[in-house]
């Protein structure tokens, strides 16, 4: 213990930020503003006195730059590696991630669409759907790699397997969602399979396609990431995390893990917005 | 009989369908390999019977991997390192460990967020971003890091698991805890119910079938968390190494016969939990849809 006074403050820091955030949520505020702005405010106090807490316990401990680099250490590498950390991005991201997701989305899509035409297909696939999903498929990254080489075609492939399974099993189940007084009032109005599809089952299906959108967004960079450990250019972002990760560089880590994490949290929040936009009749989003 | 119709039937024509089609690519991928071997051009029956039986084919035939499946675990000693046995074991016991202490700390923290209204609006925003990143990057650096403190072997690869799956739970817990309608909470406070009382008859078993559904994830979750941290870092022995080295030394056999394991496990424990979930819930006196 060295800094015992960089450990107090940020214990102090922690301390206060538990008490404001405390008093805020137990406030009663009149209109609906402020509520939104201090339902937004603890989140982010909460996480401000975590990083606190961390800078404060590296610091005070001097804990080894190897173990558990403290956030300003991150950010300063963060900061200074930009266009590796780009590059990567693009990589990993722009390319594997990005071609893959659109294709696995779409295949499951269409796959949902066919399906849904053929009842035995529906009862034959949707088990096997439903427990692939369950399986751990990034197992299939070594065999991807040997197939279409070390560059982004074989992370797509992964991820496009990745995300096809739960994209498919979420639309047939969204198909399905409509009820059978909609359907029946389109028979009424004489429309065709197209028309019943195009105007009821799709709209209707779209909180699940955009569920498994979301789902498949994480899973998609998972898929990419940890298919790069199983050979790669030398470039990427699970190429970096694996190889600084053996230089014992652990701020570089970090600094990937952290564009990672906000690649993830910003399409994901991406998705969400397109979600509110076309799902705005769903009961969740009313007012 | 409506079991036969509306489940064997179909289920069984698509897996067969998908082994018909398996055996058609496997054909297709590695005949150009067989003919570079054969160095002559071959008659279709020969080129079908030598893509069926190369040592490191592009995509082995079903019956390779089925035989590789049952010479690594029913013809071998289960010790042995060779054996896929051994190694499922090792992967098994991470997950399993990890998948316990996962779900009891999604529990833990999902009854304080129910409990503490602070703790509620501080973490729960935190819990589901966290969702959304890509957790499992981390994998390689907790094994390192935790190796350079002295820890190795089972806990590191149990605390991934343990990382991933206790979101599910947690999420699905405080959904549970919070699922008792607003009517039944009255009541109990019409009882003079404490909190431990509410808690535990009424909160906890309303929260029952949430948990057994994350616990279906998160068990599945911590098999992918334990397998991928046996990846980047050269271990030795587990399902994800054997990929590793499989992938290294280009043993495609042994590569589909570590998935097929892993498949085989992920399904085992689903379905263990899923059996778990309807005993408790028939004790329960839930009926089933």
């Amino acid at each position: 213990m060295t800094h015992p006074a960089i450990l107090i403050g940020a214990i102090a820091f922690w301390l206060l930020a538990w008490a404001a955030n405390n008093r805020l949520s137990g406030a009663n505020p009149g209109n609906r503003a402020t509520a939104l702005a201090i339902n937004l405010a603890i989140p982010v106090l909460f996480g401000l006195s975590l990083l606190a807490l961390w800078e404060g316990i590296t610091r005070g401990f001097d804990v080894p730059k190897v173990l558990l680099p403290a956030p300003s250490d991150i950010w300063e590498k963060l900061v200074a590696s930009g266009p590796i950390l780009w590059a990567d991005f693009v990589q990993t991201f722009l390319k594997a991630v990005l071609a893959g997701y659109a294709l696995g989305c779409g295949a499951g899509f269409l796959t949902a669409i066919i399906v849904d035409r053929v009842p035995f297909l529906r009862k034959g696939l949707l088990p096997i759907g439903n427990l692939v999903s369950a399986l751990p498929v990034v197992g299939i990254a070594p065999i991807m790699v040997m197939w279409f080489g070390f560059d982004w075609p074989s992370k797509a492939a992964v991820v496009v397997i990745m995300t096809f399974f739960p994209m498919l099993v979420n639309t047939v189940a969204g198909l399905s969602a409509a009820g059978a007084m909609e359907r029946d009032l389109m028979r009424t109005f004489a429309s065709d399979y197209g028309q019943t599809l195009v105007k009821l089952r799709l709209p209707a299906a779209m909180p699940f396609i955009f569920n498994a959108l979301k789902i498949n967004s994480t899973l998609a960079l998972i898929g990419a990431i940890v298919a790069e450990f199983f050979g790669t250019p030398i470039v990427g972002m699970g190429f970096r995390i694996s190889t600084e990760v053996g230089r014992m560089s652990l701020d570089m880590v970090w600094a990937e893990i952290a564009v990672a994490a906000v690649a993830g949290s910003l399409s994901y929040g991406l998705i969400s917005m397109i979600e509110r936009m076309v799902t705005f009749w769903h009961p969740s989003y009313r007012t | 009989m409506t079991f036969l119709r509306d489940k064997l039937l179909p289920v069984g024509t698509i897996v067969i369908a998908i082994v018909v089609l398996w055996y058609l690519f496997a054909v297709i991928l590695n005949a150009p390999f067989a003919r570079q071997l054969a160095g002559k051009p071959l008659p279709f029956g020969d080129l079908v019977t030598a893509t069926m039986s190369e040592q490191r084919p592009v995509l082995p035939a079903p019956h390779q991997v089925a035989a590789e499946l049952w010479k690594t675990t029913v013809e071998m000693r289960p010790t042995s390192k060779r054996s896929l046995v051994y190694h499922s074991w090792v992967t098994l016991s991470s997950t399993l460990v990890g998948f316990a202490l996962g779900t009891l700390l999604g529990i833990a923290l999902a009854v304080a967020i129910v409990h503490s209204r602070t703790l509620d609006k501080s973490l729960m925003p935190w819990i589901i971003t966290s969702q959304t990143i890509p957790i499992l990057a981390i994998a390689p650096m907790i094994i390192v890091v935790l190796a350079a403190v002295g820890i190795t072997g089972l806990l590191p690869k149990a605390l991934i698991s343990t990382y991933l799956s206790f979101f599910p739970v947690a999420v699905g817990m405080v959904k549970g805890l919070r699922s008792p309608e607003i009517m039944h909470l009255d009541l109990m406070r019409t009882y003079n119910a404490s909190r431990p009382q509410v808690f535990w008859k009424l909160r906890w078993p309303s929260a029952l079938p949430f948990l057994f559904t994350s616990m279906q994830v998160a068990v599945a979750i911590s098999l992918v968390g334990a397998i991928v941290g046996e990846m980047p870092t050269g271990a030795v022995a587990g399902l994800g190494a054997r990929l590793l080295a499989g992938s290294y030394y280009g043993q495609t056999v042994q590569i589909w016969a570590a998935l097929f394991a892993a498949s085989i496990m992920a399904a085992v424990l689903v379905a263990i939990v899923g059996v778990a979930r309807s005993v408790t819930l028939r004790r329960m006196g839930v009926r089933e849809a």
